[in-house]
């Protein structure tokens, strides 16, 4: 008996959907509450179809045959999918092992005579199957690099919030290590914020800097520098005794900086240095 | 590009500055590239006796990027590591041109041989 | 050749650079300021570069220049209104302009040197601190 694998593929599209689908529900981890059975058996269906549709006996020991663009595409669509969903890398591995799975059980049952001949099928399909794999892993991993890169973003934009504490006192808390990115981000939002607000100090308080080496004190330099040609004052608030410490210890000059301990006293010394008094209100006893 | 007087460095920082913009560079890090336009179209004016320059724009993976080349036939650098030092100038200046341009880019490269002249090409990503 | 302006506005002299400086323009300036300065005996000069788009080290250098030769007849120099992405590239640069005082903008700028000139004439302990904010 001879056998057409593309076209006996093709005739029992419904048992492989089946058998797959089958395969996917019997997974122990299944995730019930991320993705619906009928978007399983839509996705199921999907790849399927334009998987047998395509295949022929030419591209069957070809991996790289331009027929399987819609098939890797679709892959591509659901891999990256499961990636942002929160789907591990085993599960959206199953995924796709499911289906190879299911192929592999159906030859068995279909092919029952000549065992050469299952045997070289199974190794083709095999071979297309670990391809699609691997396709399916690397749009996985790229699908959660574009989110740690989204998250990076955020990241960096939240933690740089430049707040107007006074009319023309501006404070800026850094919160984590300043590297010469953040440095770069913290300069540009404080200095179009002077710009903005015609500020004349800027308080930058580092009580959120876990360590100072001699980099991080070089980008804090420079940012007062920066923030001086504008043509404000910049203030460093917020050392805590360790950092003080190993700044002297590292032997970083920072005389030419205003240094304050708290951003209490940098506050204090912004309103002596634009001539501002606060004072308490003495309760005014009916003097009309 | 040729530069070969002092007021030809206006149009070509401009050109550069247009690259720039194309590919979506951030307001500072234009600047920034600008800058060091500026300060290698000069050293190529006052010491290399003008010379070419190119202006491209390059792609590496998701980042693009400006690459500009400095091409000049000058009497060309004996030691690159000193002229890459803050401070040291051979002419009357601050000697800050090659060290502060080396800093406002991402990638520096300076070939030179004395007698023969001295090619510059640096890059500056929109991201970086 | 083109020239930058200087204007006259009481006992300051107030320069705006519109276009993109080139070096000989730099140098022009340079030299008109200080005939000026000396000409009508100034007691400040305000340089507004607002509209620059780049400063690099030798422009660096000719607003230090600046500062320096109007020291000498007398005259306080305070440069205003530099865009933050010049000033970043400055401090990159490594050029963070020592000598010069600086402003966020005119106004500031005009405060900041009448208060210089004041108490140099007032004749009271004259007052070192060049970044301390009006």
């Amino acid at each position: 008996m001879e056998y057409n694998i593309p076209k006996l593929l093709q005739k029992k599209r419904k048992t492989i959907i089946e058998l797959w689908i089958k395969n996917q529900l019997s997974e122990a981890g299944l995730r019930e509450e991320l993705i619906s059975n009928e978007e399983i058996r839509q996705q199921s269906e999907e790849l399927v179809d334009s998987f047998v549709s395509n295949l022929t006996n030419e591209n069957i020991n070809d991996v790289y045959s331009t027929d399987f663009e819609g098939v890797i595409e679709i892959l591509s669509g659901i891999s990256i999918t499961r990636a942002r969903q929160g789907f591990t890398p085993r599960e959206t591995g199953a995924f796709i092992f499911g289906l190879k799975e299911a192929l592999l059980q159906l030859l068995q049952q279909e092919i029952k005579d000549d065992k050469e001949v299952l045997y070289n099928a199974t190794l083709q399909l095999n071979r297309l199957l670990d391809s699609f794999s691997i396709v399916t892993f690397e749009t996985f991993i790229k699908g959660r690099e574009e989110v740690i890169l989204r998250q990076t973003d955020e990241i960096t934009e939240i933690s740089t919030p430049v707040i107007r504490v006074w009319d023309g006192i501006l404070a800026l808390p850094i919160i984590g290590t300043l590297d010469s990115a953040r440095t770069q981000v913290v300069m540009e939002n404080l200095l179009q914020e002077i710009v903005e607000t015609g500020s004349s100090i800027a308080i930058l308080d580092i009580s959120g800097v876990p360590a100072v080496d001699s980099l991080v004190a070089q980008h804090l330099i420079k940012t007062v520098s920066a923030t001086r040609l504008m043509g404000a004052e910049c203030i460093i608030s917020g050392i805590r005794p360790e950092i003080a410490q190993t700044i002297v210890h590292l032997g970083i000059d920072l005389s030419n900086i205003i240094t304050k301990a708290t951003l209490a006293s940098a506050l204090k010394f912004s309103f002596q240095s634009l001539k501002l008094e606060v004072k308490k209100v003495q309760s005014v006893k009916a003097v009309v | 590009m040729r530069i070969f007087n002092d007021q030809d460095v206006v149009p070509f920082r401009n050109r550069v500055k247009e690259c720039a913009v194309r590919i979506k560079m951030g307001l500072v890090n234009q600047t920034k590239l600008i800058t060091a336009a500026s300060e290698l179209g000069r050293n190529m004016l006052k010491y290399g006796k003008g010379g070419e320059t190119l202006i491209e724009i390059v792609t590496r993976g998701r980042d693009n990027g400006v690459r500009l080349t400095f091409k000049d036939n000058g009497p060309g650098i004996a030691d690159i590591s000193l002229a890459m030092k803050d401070g040291y100038s051979t002419g009357r200046s601050l000697g800050l041109g090659l060290p502060g341009a080396r800093r406002l880019v991402n990638e520096f490269d300076i070939k030179s041989e004395p007698g023969k002249g001295t090619t510059i090409v640096v890059i500056k990503w929109a991201n970086g | 050749m083109e020239k930058i302006p200087i204007l006259k506005m009481g006992p300051f002299l107030l320069v705006t650079i519109q276009v993109d400086l080139y070096d000989r323009l730099a140098l022009s300036l340079e030299a008109d300021l200080v005939q000026m300065v000396n000409k009508t005996n100034a007691k400040g000069v305000l340089i507004d570069i607002s509209a620059v788009s780049i400063v690099d080290s030798f422009m660096g250098r000719i607003f230090g220049n600046i500062a320096g030769m109007c020291k000498i007849l007398d005259a306080e120099t305070v440069v205003v209104g530099m865009q933050p992405a010049v000033a970043i590239t400055l401090i990159e640069l490594g050029l963070p302009l020592t000598g010069v005082h600086t402003a966020l903008d005119v106004e500031k700028g005009m405060k900041l040197l009448t208060e210089k000139v004041n108490i140099d004439t007032d004749g009271d302990e004259p007052e070192d601190d060049d970044n301390n904010p009006v």
